[in-house]
């Protein structure tokens, strides 16, 4: 049983349905791992260990009775974004720092229903705002392949922990990248699905048009079993999209003969060669199994930063003013009146990330500046989005790399939020466009891990899971973890 | 296009954000930069191109029936107020 930690969901189903292993003593190996490394890695900001023995041994007990399903006792962790009822959610923010949940997200209540058992909750930039989990209250996370590296962000807590398989599998959420890229850097599988897919309900907004619930798992086949059980229309979220949710795992096997792969043209431009090596080669694995490979090109594609710093900020402003200190979350000490209520509450509540983020998106919102900025930001994202409908009348799918380089340094881009705006290059499209898309780990440079980008059209999550798994089954790199914790 | 002290002091008076004055330089400095990024901008020609509403296309906001869809549960949800007396949020006196 010593082995439990290197398997997969899909795995770990097996051996709990063949009553290899119990769903307490799985739960229980994991919680120990947790204890064991949360130290060094700062993963987690809660670890539930009461709820997660209880949940397992209700789901042993379903079990016992003779209920099935597929993730019945499958352990998971919780991005603190989601709300978990009479657990803390902090959203990684001083603000919420004792914030206990009154009810739960869709996704966790939906996981749970599946039989999924929550380990706890994983650390995160603050309110999703970052690219390297520095912004957190908690402190920062450190990328299990170097710890004095960064895991990426904002999903950080989520990758580090998939990574050094202290949790088999990951909720988490992708406003402009926090999916994708820290599952790059961290060398694990990384799905956000179509804006729309997966409920918003109970997950704490940032950006509204753009936040996506999805999952970082170790493989493209786990990342289908958990999104089978997460997605669907939810009359709670008001974007949550009324169509029926295909069988993904039915769609992973499906061959890539004949299919229309686009090759980004804009995401080689710059780009470490010894990414791009590895790109080249991810490319040629798919042409092997018969995909046919083409050059797309997205012209407006390189305004996506600017156009996202303009919108997001836009929103996450106007989302966290219920932020007030008189309803629930963070109040300052003696406040001389209202004003000062508010004004201090929040000044003392937020951390910078979010306070540059809410006076950007308060200027771009304000009298003189909405048309010049916000409407012209909505006008540029109008574009990319026709690009890549332009593009996937031509191709199935469209790849590239997911991020320009590997895991950098703690500190190295704390001083300059452009720099590290920049990180999340390729990964900003996917959200502008409201679009699927998926992380694989496809090699390594300088010992740090690569991380294949795979974007699908419009509720194509089923191509996008299917061109991954394809991949997946062709090479090992899903299977490779930095030695120390595997 | 770069921001002055009075431009920082409005945005936070907006936005309802008390800085410290350690705060400040560095708000200017990088809030400045941020505005020289999406200046970018202008380089698109939009002037066909109506704002996108939706990140979905053909996507509408739903409208549900205007029924009553939840139960009184304020002592629940007032558990995590900061202050609260007989079932009402408590702040600073507003009007002496």
């Amino acid at each position: 049983m010593s082995d439990l930690h290197h398997r997969t969901v899909a795995e770990l189903a097996a051996a709990l349905t063949a009553r290899e292993v119990s769903s307490v003593e799985l739960a229980g190996a994991y919680l120990d791992r947790i204890e064991r490394h949360q130290g060094e890695l700062n993963a987690f900001i809660s670890v539930t260990r009461e709820t997660a023995l209880k949940q397992a041994a209700g789901a042993d007990e379903r079990r016992a009775r003779g209920e099935g399903g597929a993730l019945l006792g499958v352990p998971v962790a919780h991005k603190d974004i989601f709300c978990t009822r009479g657990e803390r959610t902090t959203c990684a923010s001083r603000m919420l720092a004792d914030f206990v949940s009154p009810y739960d997200a869709t996704v966790v209540e939906r996981l749970q229903a599946a039989g999924v058992v929550m380990l706890g909750k994983t650390n995160m930039d603050e309110f999703a705002m970052g690219s390297s989990n520095e912004t957190s209250y908690f402190g920062p996370v450190r990328n299990p392949w170097d710890v004095t590296r960064v895991p990426g962000g904002s999903s950080g807590g989520s990758a580090a922990a998939v990574c050094a398989r202290l949790a088999p599998a990951a909720t988490a959420t992708d406003t402009g990248g926090s999916i994708r890229q820290p599952a790059a850097l961290c060398g694990v599988t990384g799905m956000k699905p179509t804006y729309g897919r997966v409920s918003r309900y109970g997950m704490i907004a940032f950006a509204s048009s753009l936040d996506q619930g999805g999952l970082i798992t170790q493989t493209a086949e786990d990342a289908a079993m958990l999104l089978q059980a997460m997605a669907g229309f939810d009359p709670r979220d008001s974007t949550s999209v009324e169509l029926p949710v295909p069988d993904y795992a039915a769609c992973l096997n499906q061959s890539l003969k004949g299919l229309k792969v686009g090759v980004l043209r804009e995401f080689f431009e710059g780009l470490d060669p010894s990414i791009e090596q590895l790109i080249r080669a991810a490319i040629d694995v798919l042409r092997a199994q018969g995909a046919v490979v083409r050059d797309v090109s997205l012209p407006n594609l390189p305004l996506s930063v600017p156009t996202y710093y303009v919108v997001a900020p836009a929103e996450c402003s106007s989302n966290l003013a219920r932020f007030d200190g008189v309803r629930y979350g963070y109040r300052c000490r003696d406040p001389r009146d209202l004003q000062d209520l508010y004004r201090r509450s929040r000044g003392e509540g937020f951390g910078q990330e979010v306070k540059r983020r809410i006076m950007t998106g308060t200027y771009v919102l304000s009298a003189g500046y909405y048309d010049a900025f916000y409407l012209k930001a909505q006008r540029v994202r109008q574009l990319i989005s026709d690009d890549f409908a332009r593009a996937f009348h031509e191709v199935d799918v469209v790849i590239g790399p997911t991020t320009p380089t590997p895991a950098f340094a703690l500190g190295a881009k704390t001083d300059d939020p452009v720099t590290m705006y920049l990180n999340d290059i390729y990964t900003i499209g996917a959200n502008l466009a409201g679009l699927p898309a998926i992380s694989v780990p496809c090699g390594q440079t300088q010992q740090l891990p690569v991380g294949l980008q795979i974007v699908g059209p419009h509720f194509g999550e089923e191509r996008v899971l299917n061109v991954a798994h394809r991949y997946q089954l062709e090479t090992d790199w899903h299977r490779q973890g930095p030695p120390r914790f595997m | 296009m770069s921001l002055n002290r009075r431009d920082i002091d409005n945005i936070a008076q907006l936005a309802r954000l008390a800085l410290t004055e350690e705060e400040v330089p560095g708000l200017l400095t990088s809030l400045s930069r941020i505005i020289g990024l999406i200046g970018e901008l202008d380089r698109a020609d939009t002037s066909q191109i109506e704002p996108m509403a939706h990140p979905l296309p053909g996507q509408r906001q739903r409208l549900r029936a205007d029924s009553v869809t939840e139960s009184d549960r304020h002592e629940l949800y007032q558990g995590n107020a900061p202050s609260v007396e007989a079932g009402l949020y408590l702040v600073p006196r507003v009007i002496e």
